[in-house]
């Protein structure tokens, strides 16, 4: 029995096939680089996103709970509003409260304002943070140089600062912030610390703002009490507002993932007890990351069904055009028969034309996959300054053009057991 | 280089195929029918036909429009098979062979020419040629060789790296024949060879039909005109799916070089611009 072609043979026919229909292949093999790269894009930015908001809640902790102030909805008019100080939020009390809750070992109170930062002549817009000693470790916070508020910082009421890294390379340029003096409000702050770059945090949905520690200062709670008093004037930019707030956040830890939820429930009480208006806004963690990992799975599942349609209309344009093309040819069908070919043979060099297109599709598409993202990524920023993360999963590169490949077998079945059954005299007689 | 006519005839048959053309026809058909079913119609294309050819043969098989001559052609290359008959190509029944054991059979001993030349668009002259080989898994650096040889013997060899397209109708006809060559077929089948040559070119095709002959290959030609069955040797009439008549052809038409003694005219063609 003979052999038949070279599988190099048939590849190297059926590039010349598909070479002499340029157009045609082009637009069959389409379907399936946009199908590719489509999946390998949405895995890549989906991803990407998935990890940023991942790495954004591990950063608040797992066994943290936030509660916040929150300015409550005002239903007063203008008027009224400007003619008294608004006074709302959480208050040293509530601090007392939490920190009793015996599942909860540490309690991080934070009171933080906008403020206009002031070193000689120069000046930025930033916010002061007035928290404790513990405040660096809760929030994973890096020093770059000196240190970060002590016990007896707070206990002496000192008037010192840390600053975080734009407001330390603002002020100060090419001068080594520790040791100088800076100016809040009507009094100068010597300045201890520095802070390193921390990336800013991604907002999470409508439950977590975006928080940007490099423009932070910060001193300890005693010593804001004391310079500060209990009010808050924003003359910013040329605004004037005053509100009253005792702490804008209070940061719990317990021991145990396991204590999370019943120590948010036992806050949610105190919280509902102790105010009538709801000027506080709890946040779990947990709740946030068990949530992302749902969305997660979803956008795996969505992802999925996209793909598979993408590559189902891919699959189905190639079988289209391979139909087609079996159609036109039917006449070379019936040369190579009279001239030897075996049914299989027919069948194989259809079948491979459509997985070379399908290949090729799928590299290209690979390709475009991997580049596309970066480009959105770029595009986002320079345009919108909108920041895209974008991780590549390495296993879907190799996936992608494979499952392409697969796909072309079997849309390209058809056509060749099409192909390969037809009857020699009828293919020869075709015009 | 001087080609010998052994590189030209000699190949490695397979010991296996069995068939054996000495002394015995290299075709026998034994009351041939074929029927074509067109719904519950029946069509009689073929009705008893019986034959045979041996080697060194040039048949013109003629008749009519729907008399049948296709259809007989087609069955003697094994692109079909007769409804009742017996057919024994090189002494072996080939009547009732499978697909694959028709297309091995039509692969190994059949050669086609037809009226629409039928080469592969996308291909070039030179792999027209080699294309029966592929499906042997047969290309070999001789093999190519082969190729060369044969473009020279039809006067195409400085053609090879055209497509069909670039050549006049008369090239494609000589890619075609040297593609029925390839193999060294047992016999050539041409349905109309000539069909779409003008008068010249026909002349040209049919002169180097004539040549092949004389090499001894063996030829069955089916033509509707008298003019061009006149190159053949043998005559087989037919009417309604039978021969009539089948006689030798007396008047044979001579290409201008005249018939030569085989062998010798392959060497003077194949090897004219070469040096001994
Ligand atoms: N595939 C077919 N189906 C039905 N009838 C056919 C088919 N092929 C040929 N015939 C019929 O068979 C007869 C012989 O046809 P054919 O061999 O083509 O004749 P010729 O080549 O001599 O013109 C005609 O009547 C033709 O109509
Ligand atoms: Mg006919």
């Amino acid at each position: 029995m003979s052999a038949g072609p070279s599988l190099g043979l048939v590849v190297q026919m059926g590039l010349k096939s598909l070479w002499m229909h340029k157009v045609r292949s082009l637009l069959a093999g389409l379907g399936i680089v946009i199908g590719t790269a489509a999946v390998i894009s949405l895995l890549t930015i989906g991803a990407g996103s998935r990890k940023e908001a991942l790495e954004a809640i591990k950063a608040l902790g797992a066994t943290n709970l936030i509660v916040a102030s929150v300015k409550p909805p005002q239903d007063s008019s203008d008027a009224t509003r400007r003619a008294r100080i608004l006074k709302y939020g959480l208050t040293w009390e509530d601090y007392e409260r939490f920190a009793a809750i015996p599942t909860v070992w540490r309690a991080l109170p934070i009171r933080a304002f906008p403020a206009e930062i002031w070193y000689l002549e120069n000046k930025f817009d930033g916010r002061v943070v007035a928290t404790t000693p513990r405040y660096a470790e809760m929030n994973r916070l890096h020093l770059l140089s000196g240190r970060f508020l002590t016990d007896r910082d707070e206990d002496t009421f000192d008037n010192v600062a840390v600053l975080g890294f734009d407001v330390a390379r603002e002020l100060f340029r090419y001068e080594d912030p520790i040791g100088k003096s800076i100016k809040m409000g009507n009094h100068y702050y010597r300045v201890v610390g520095v802070m390193d770059y921390r990336i800013p945090s991604a907002g999470i949905g409508g439950s977590l703002a975006r928080e940007d520690y490099n423009k932070d200062v910060y001193i300890p709670l005693s010593t804001c009490r004391a310079r500060f008093g209990a009010w808050i004037i924003d003359r910013r930019s040329g605004q004037f507002t005053a509100e009253e707030l005792e702490l804008s956040q209070v940061t719990l830890s317990v021991r145990d993932v396991d204590d999370v939820r019943p120590t948010a429930a036992i806050l949610k009480t105190l919280l509902e007890k102790y105010h009538d208006q709801p000027d506080y806004q709890i946040t779990v963690p947990l709740d946030l990351l068990e949530d992302a990992e749902r969305t997660a799975l979803l956008w795996a599942v969505f992802l999925g069904v996209v793909a598979g349609i993408s590559l189902l209309v891919g699959g189905i344009g190639i079988a289209n055009i391979m139909l087609a093309t079996v159609m036109e040819r039917t006449r070379e069908i019936g040369i190579r028969r009279a001239i030897g070919a075996k049914q299989r043979h027919i069948a194989q060099q259809f079948l491979v034309e459509a997985v070379i297109l399908t290949a090729i599709g799928g590299v290209v598409g690979l390709v475009l996959g991997v580049v596309t993202p970066e480009l959105i990524a770029f595009v986002a920023d320079a345009l919108f300054d909108y920041q895209v993360r974008t991780q590549i999963l390495w296993w879907s590169l190799p996936m992608a053009p494979a499952i392409a490949v697969v796909v072309g077998v079997l849309s390209g079945l058809y056509p060749a057991r099409r192909a390969a059954l037809m009857d020699p005299i009828e293919a020869l007689r075709h015009e | 280089m001087t080609v010998q006519p052994s590189q030209i005839t000699e190949r490695e048959r397979q010991p296996d195929a069995g068939l054996q053309t000495s002394g015995e026809p290299v075709v026998r058909i034994v009351d041939i029918h074929k029927d074509y079913y067109l719904g519950s119609v029946v069509v009689p294309a073929l009705r008893g036909v019986s034959l045979e050819v041996y080697p060194g043969e040039f048949i013109a098989i003629m008749g009519a429009s729907g008399s049948g001559k296709s259809t007989l052609l087609n069955l003697l290359g094994c692109l079909d098979r007769p409804t009742r008959g017996q057919y024994y190509l090189g002494g072996r029944n080939v009547a009732n062979l499978s697909d694959d054991e028709l297309s091995e059979i039509r692969s190994r001993y059949i050669g086609f020419i037809f009226q629409s030349y039928n080469l592969i668009p996308q291909l070039t002259a030179f792999e027209n040629i080699e294309v029966p080989l592929y499906y042997q898994g047969n290309v070999s650096p001789e093999s190519k060789q082969r190729v060369v040889e044969l473009a020279r013997l039809v006067g195409l060899e400085r053609w090879l790296n055209h497509k069909p397209t670039q050549l006049s109708g008369g090239q494609q006809q000589r890619v075609a024949i040297a593609r029925a060559l390839i193999n060294d077929p047992y016999i050539i089948l041409a349905d109309e060879p000539t069909g779409n040559l003008d008068t010249s070119t026909s002349y040209e095709i049919m002169k180097l039909l004539v040549q092949l002959n004389d090499m001894g290959k063996t030829i069955i030609m089916v033509t509707h005109e008298p003019d061009i069955a006149a190159y053949a040797k043998r005559a087989v009439h037919m009417r309604d799916g039978k021969i009539i008549k089948d006689e030798p052809i007396t008047q044979r038409r001579v290409t201008s070089d005249g018939p030569v003694p085989a062998g010798a005219q392959l060497t003077a063609s194949a090897g004219q611009d070469a040096g001994e």
